[in-house]
């Protein structure tokens, strides 16, 4: 008989999967199977998976590692910088450990002279992703796509047809459509589910390293959702955020904790964790499956680009759809391109979207709880 | 009924009572909260103003506000300065606060908090720098504001509290006039709170809450900053206090 475990327990669950999967990837390196470490939303998991590899997130989120990791790096950078780099230097990370390949992209400034270093003890492959959504932009990003591909296989000597990659983007879109119905769940309101329990389910499934059964997995947890609340619940109508800006997860929760705390719900990410990485699917149809790829890929709204239109399309459209009431941007200290677009980020909201709208610096230290909830709390207040 | 609206700040504890009988009194802080929080009901009680269940409605705020342990609310300090300055402006408005650790900028529009800007991490722009500067000099913050007025301003360029105080003392070691190091302790202070302040927000009406509030030398220094006038609040000091009163007057979602 097979045990039906409530939601509480499903999404303690998935809040533990980066924990549970270290065995999960060493069953893997044990199989034979590749491990790819990367960093970066911008990375195109269908040409891993097509060569019957997997991909795992190293981004750190806990600052256990950031003073080794300032020994090399300046302490006025980026937490989840400092803290990647650390953990892989001072081999913590079972991922970065297992990882036969690490792969970063030239996205912010800060990340991409920090591989410089790390390929001194690592295998560092970084790809150039361009810095504008443009025709030339595009066109380099797909040869981007056939070089990675080529050292893969060189690397590996395994051979990537296309289509493999073409199956890997169907498996990937359905993962996608999946995550989404299951964040979908959140335009009700009141919502069926609190902002952090979707959120460990989001940060949870990047974890599973079989994306195939990662829709069966997530339509049963939706049904679940949505049997729970038909039998009525108790959740009580609140004050709607959004939360945009830099990827968040680990010690970054802290935030989400404080917003739920203090009576308001988060109803979505427009962040990396969230819709972000989530929202666009790949073009099935396109016969040029480099090319498609490309251009899903370099559609993603991160600060990293410029102009960034896609983001201010993707905000919007979420703040619609989720009856969002306020924004709060989370910016990771000495992010500089997300910080410098805060301002601009805060006019369309403000403006455009005529929503109240508040930005947080924070890092991976729990030294600004106390400041972060006085803001967060006044900031609830307002709505 | 009394509506008691009590601001533990970190340097000074602000009391308001409206209603029945309306009281403000002003207490230090001191090291523990708790304890000034006990002060404070003996000191109501001495007053004959009742905390007791269905007499009183008490709000606290400030950063000490959890302490507060007979308070029927907790608002934090922007929504509460935010009211008291409303009450204060008489209109919309802007509110700069200084106070003792943390220095806040908010926009009042229709009434309610629009938005507002914390100082972060940092303590210069605060009461903290002036008090810390103050005690180096080896006079105290009335004797610093007297001093500034006559002295010319002697630029310090550290913003870090601990660095601009040894640029302090490398000033009085090479025999700068004491009038003239005050001075440049006052404009770097009115210097880092207007960098707070988003000029593009600035409604007509910008007031200064705080314990500086009814400081004329620093409410020109500030004005002369941002380009705008600055007015400045006799009771300003009572901006969060006040503030706090009044919604527990005014809040029934509160359920108090």
């Amino acid at each position: 008989m097979e045990l039906v475990k409530d939601l509480p327990e499903v999404f303690e669950e998935f809040a533990e999967q980066r924990k549970n999967s270290f065995l999960a990837v060493k069953e893997l390196k044990d199989q034979g199977v590749p491990v790819i470490g990367v960093y970066c939303t911008y990375f195109p998991q269908e040409i891993v998976m097509a060569m019957g590899a997997a991909t795992v997130s190293l981004c750190s989120t806990s600052d256990e590692t950031v003073a080794a990791a300032e020994k090399t790096l300046p302490k006025n950078l980026c937490p989840l910088i400092k803290s990647s780099y650390g953990f892989g230097e001072t081999d913590k990370c079972p991922y970065f450990y297992f990882s036969d390949l690490v792969v970063g992209e030239t996205t912010c400034d800060g990340k991409k002279k920090m591989y410089e270093y790390m390929a001194d003890f690592k295998p560092v492959y970084v790809m150039e992703l361009p810095n504008r959504q443009s025709e030339m932009g595009l066109k380099l990003f797909r040869e981007e796509m056939i070089r990675f591909k080529e050292y893969l296989e060189k690397m590996f000597n395994r051979e990537i047809t296309e289509d493999a990659i073409r199956d890997a983007i169907k498996t990937n879109n359905a993962a996608r459509r999946a995550l989404r119905g299951l964040y979908e769940v959140m335009r009700s309101d009141p919502t069926p589910i609190s902002g952090h329990d979707l959120f460990k389910v989001l940060y949870g499934s990047t974890f599973k390293f079989d994306r195939a059964k990662i829709p069966a997995e997530i339509d049963e947890v939706v049904q679940q959702i949505k049997d729970d609340e038909a039998k009525g619940n108790e959740r009580k109508s609140k004050p709607r955020i959004l939360i945009t800006g830099c990827p968040i997860g680990g010690a970054t929760e802290k935030v989400i904790k404080i917003i739920e705390d203090r009576g308001a719900v988060v109803v979505t990410y427009e962040n990396c964790t969230g819709a972000k990485a989530i929202d666009k699917l790949v073009d099935e149809e396109e016969e040029d499956v480099y090319l498609a790829l490309a251009k899903r890929y370099l559609e993603i709204g991160c600060s990293v680009m410029t102009p960034n239109p896609h983001r201010y399309e993707l905000l919007g459209r979420l703040i619609d759809e989720y009856q969002v009431e306020g924004v709060v941007e989370v910016i990771l200290q000495a992010c500089h391109t997300y910080n410098v677009e805060s301002g601009k980020v805060r006019d369309f909201v403000k403006n455009e979207k005529n929503i109240p709208y508040i930005s947080v610096e924070t890092d991976y230290s729990s030294a600004d709880v106390g400041q972060l909830d006085t803001r967060l709390s006044a900031f609830i207040e307002m709505l | 009924m009394y509506y008691v609206g009590i601001d533990i700040g970190s340097t000074a504890s602000k009391v308001v009572v409206l209603g029945e009988k309306e009281e403000a009194f002003v207490l230090p802080t001191g090291w523990n909260s708790k304890e000034t929080a006990g002060l404070i009901k003996k000191r109501l009680q001495g007053a004959a103003i009742s905390l007791a269940e269905g007499k009183a409605k008490v709000v606290a705020t400030g950063y000490g506000r959890v302490a507060v342990d007979y308070a029927d609310a907790i608002i934090t300090e922007i929504t509460c300065h935010g009211r008291g300055g409303f009450e204060l402006a008489g209109a919309d408005c802007a509110i700069i606060d200084v106070g003792g650790q943390d220095t806040k900028f908010i926009v009042i529009e229709n009434g309610v908090v629009g938005d507002f800007v914390m100082n972060d991490k940092c303590s210069a722009g605060t009461g903290k720098f002036l008090e810390v500067m103050a005690n180096r000099l080896g006079i105290t913050f009335e004797e610093l504001f007297a001093l500034a007025e006559g002295g010319e301003v002697l630029p310090i360029s550290s913003l870090c509290t601990v660095f601009a105080e040894s640029e302090i003392i490398n000033h009085i070691g090479n025999g700068k006039k004491r009038e003239d190091i005050a001075a440049g302790i006052v404009d770097s202070v009115a210097g880092k709170v207007s960098q707070l302040v988003r000029s593009a927000q600035l409604p007509e009406k910008v007031i200064l809450t705080g314990g500086l509030s009814d400081n004329e030398y620093f409410v020109q220094c500030l004005g002369a900053k941002l380009e705008h006038k600055v007015q400045a609040t006799e009771k300003g000091r009572y901006a969060g206090a006040l503030g706090a009163a009044l919604l527990a007057k005014e809040k029934k979602r509160l359920g108090i």
